[in-house]
């Protein structure tokens, strides 16, 4: 091969670009599957820790402490690594999944409490006092005000979850930045190939971000007592 | 005007523009203020005078026209027709000797009442802290608050923080004194502890410009007033005339309303 | 995992962890001050100051440290320039959390009343005056526990420095784990020394956000 490293970049694009996008396709999958984990254990997380009972309450107490205080990173390392050692062994992408899901269904815990602790407890009053139950005060005036609170944090949520999923190449998952390091490591194009890996994490994420912050105003604007 | 002899501008505003976008605030304003004058400018809300009173020490940016301060010129020097801003350490060394007085007071909350009148002294003049907050004290003491020098301001009555922030603008000596509807933020009963120290200063001879609210005060304390509508000065003259005899029918009609309301406001108190 | 295992892996560990801390330390410090000086040049009055900023902090935000560490590392290394890769870390994470300090900053600046800076003027500050004098000041109390937060999970993202080997704690795990073949174990114990340094940190950082709270600030 001849030429400077750009040259030969701008020679191999086609192929290097076409690989790259696979990996953005696994990247999608991950930051997906981890949302949708992350809010399913979000919201038990957010019921445990508003429970009438000390134990149970201290169970989610003890989940959000725990997974936030250790790096993402170690988790799947324990997940993937650590479980293979005890015989479950997991494949890269759902061990990702997994991982990111547990770690984020802890941060998703307080988004969800504090989305609930926001709405005045006047709201729920006054709505059982023109004799709704409590599951239709729930339903008709607490939540949807809850859902305005808590909307722009899970979008911010996503954009960070998105980022993240790069360090699941360290577990081998055929994500973005794992095929790019696979990349660099035939072409030594290190610049290039993650220059573009940059380009194209901001291709998805720029827009995630202008809606955000749309969602933002949008919300502001929105009354709440 | 024969006693006027001898006395110099110390304020001169040449056809003063200003817009906020396609609204134009200000309408061509022209307006000279001698030294020692103590001028108020009355009108409705939105007529401008608070916007003019911003633009002569350039917290608001004119859009077009000249002001002077002992003729020399504030925020832009013109050579020709070029217009060219004033560096930001010129503009601070003007508006240092254009004392402020702000509606919602505007003391900084994490300063003491003292340090709140000798920062500007310290910081601005470089005096010394010990000689500024000694001459701070004695200010706030001609305030009537000398026994509230330590207290932070969210402890002091809207009455006593505006009194600190009038300390704080004579702190910096100003020659020229501008009150931003002094006292329109406060309580009733506190209006009165205010206009007596801004009645004080005019006593000593200040220059002062007053936009204000208060009909019975600005007649009180005024050499000359102005009555200002959609962004034009559309009379002036000395109080008896302008409250007595009002040459246009636009100040009678404002005059009318204000004195029905306060009359009315007098009776259901 | 024997207690022998345990006693050979704990002084490894813990140096590791010290590494861990410096590294936090280092970048924390650099985003501290790279922020600031972002969050003024995104206020300035030219233009161009204020577009290469603002781009800087979309860019930065918009990409994963990973990404960033990788650029400095690898990337610069083929141009010619090697860093030591614990220097990388420090530099590439302290500018990463840079652009989320400017935001930080930023905020703070804007919840300061627009008043607040009118009276510094017209007093006869210059802008630098009443920046230093009367907004920052305030600013503080605001900035301060997003900022411990950010703090936390700087902390946190040093491990992702172990993926361009720069030595810190899960690096040194790493290492033991495919020396031992006790990953598990490894990874938890790491896991625990993560919490043992992070938690008091979040606690701290809840306190501050408490205590801040009725601060002296003009609204």
């Amino acid at each position: 091969m001849s030429g400077g490293p750009w040259e030969r970049f701008a020679a191999q694009f086609p192929e290097l670009l076409d690989t790259l996008l696979l990996g953005v396709e696994m990247t999608v999958i991950v930051t997906f599957g981890g949302f949708v984990v992350a809010m399913v254990l979000g919201m038990a997380g957010a019921l445990l820790r508003n429970a009438r009972m000390v134990p149970i309450r201290m169970l989610g107490t003890l989940y959000v402490d725990v997974f936030r205080s250790v790096p993402v990173l170690t988790q799947l390392f324990i997940i993937y690594f650590g479980l293979a050692e005890l015989g479950v062994k997991l494949d890269p992408i759902p061990a990702a999944i997994i991982g990111f899901g547990i770690n984020g269904g802890a941060y998703l815990t307080e988004v969800f409490r504090a989305g609930i602790e926001a709405i005045h407890r006047g709201q729920n009053e006054a709505a059982l006092a023109i004799g709704m139950t409590r599951a239709q005060a729930l339903r008709v005036i607490v939540l949807p005000q809850a859902v305005r609170v808590v909307l722009p944090p899970l979008g911010n949520f996503a954009i960070g979850l998105l980022k993240d999923t790069s360090v699941a190449s360290s577990v081998a998952a055929p994500e973005l930045s794992f095929r790019a390091h696979m990349l660099v490591d035939q072409t030594y194009l290190s610049t290039q190939i993650y220059l573009t890996v940059a380009a194209l994490y901001l291709a998805m994420s720029l827009p995630l971000a202008y809606g955000v912050r749309k969602l933002e105003r949008r919300m502001a604007r929105g009354r709440l007592a | 005007m024969p006693d006027d002899v001898g006395r110099r501008p110390l304020l001169r505003i040449v056809g003063l523009h200003k817009r906020f976008g396609t609204l134009e605030v200000l309408r061509g304003v022209d307006l000279q203020v001698l030294a020692g004058e103590k001028l108020s400018i009355i009108g409705p809300s939105g007529s401008g005078k608070t916007t003019l009173l911003r633009c002569i020490n350039w917290l608001e940016r004119p859009s077009d026209g000249e002001i002077l301060i002992d003729d020399q010129p504030i925020g832009e020097t013109r050579s020709g027709d070029r217009r060219v801003e004033m560096r930001d350490v010129e503009l601070a060394r003007m508006r240092a000797r254009i004392g402020m007085v702000f509606q919602r007071f505007n003391l900084f909350p994490h300063l003491t009442a003292l340090d709140n009148v000798a920062i500007g002294p310290i910081k601005v003049l470089r005096q010394p802290k010990q000689e500024a907050r000694r001459e701070a004290r004695a200010l706030l003491d001609k305030v009537g608050l000398a026994h509230k020098c330590d207290v932070y301001p969210d402890m002091l009555s809207g009455g006593q923080q505006q009194r600190v922030a009038i300390a704080r603008a004579l702190a910096m000596q100003p020659t020229l004194m501008l009150f931003d509807e002094a006292t329109s933020a406060l309580d009733p009963e506190l209006v009165g502890e205010v206009l007596t120290v801004i009645r004080g200063l005019a006593a000593e001879g200040m220059t002062m410009i007053i936009v204000t609210h208060e009909m019975q005060f600005a007649e009180d304390i005024s050499d000359r007033v102005i009555f200002m509508d959609h962004g034009q000065i559309v009379e002036q003259g000395p109080p008896h005339q302008i409250f007595r005899a009002p040459a246009e029918t636009r100040t009678r009609e404002f005059l009318r309303a204000v004195i029905d309301r306060q009359v009315y406001a007098a009776e259901t108190a | 995992m024997t207690w022998t295992d345990f006693s050979e892996w704990l002084p490894q560990l813990l140096v590791a962890a010290g590494g861990t801390l410096k590294m936090s330390v280092l970048a924390f410090t650099l985003a501290v001050f790279a922020g600031l000086l972002i969050a003024l040049a995104r206020t300035s009055r030219r233009r161009a100051v204020s577009a290469v900023a603002t781009c800087y902090v979309e860019l930065i935000r918009g990409t994963p440290a990973l990404t960033q560490l990788f650029l400095i590392y690898f990337g610069l290394a083929s141009a010619g320039v090697i860093l030591p890769a614990f220097t990388a870390a420090v530099v590439g994470l302290g500018l990463n959390y840079a652009a989320y300090m400017s935001e930080v900053y930023r905020a703070g600046i804007a919840a300061v009343h627009r008043g607040q800076r009118e009276a510094a003027l017209a007093i006869g500050m210059t802008n630098a005056l009443a920046m230093r004098n009367i907004i920052l000041p305030q600013a503080v109390r605001i900035v301060v526990p997003p900022m411990a937060n950010y703090a936390v999970s700087l902390l946190k993202d040093t491990s992702v420095a172990s993926l361009i080997s720069a030595p810190e704690l899960m690096l040194r795990a790493r290492d033991l784990s495919s020396e031992y073949f006790m990953p598990m174990e490894l990874y938890v114990l790491a896991g625990v020394m993560y919490l043992v340094m992070a938690y008091p940190l979040a606690k701290g950082a809840r306190y501050l956000e408490l205590r801040m709270g009725q601060g002296r600030i003009a609204s």
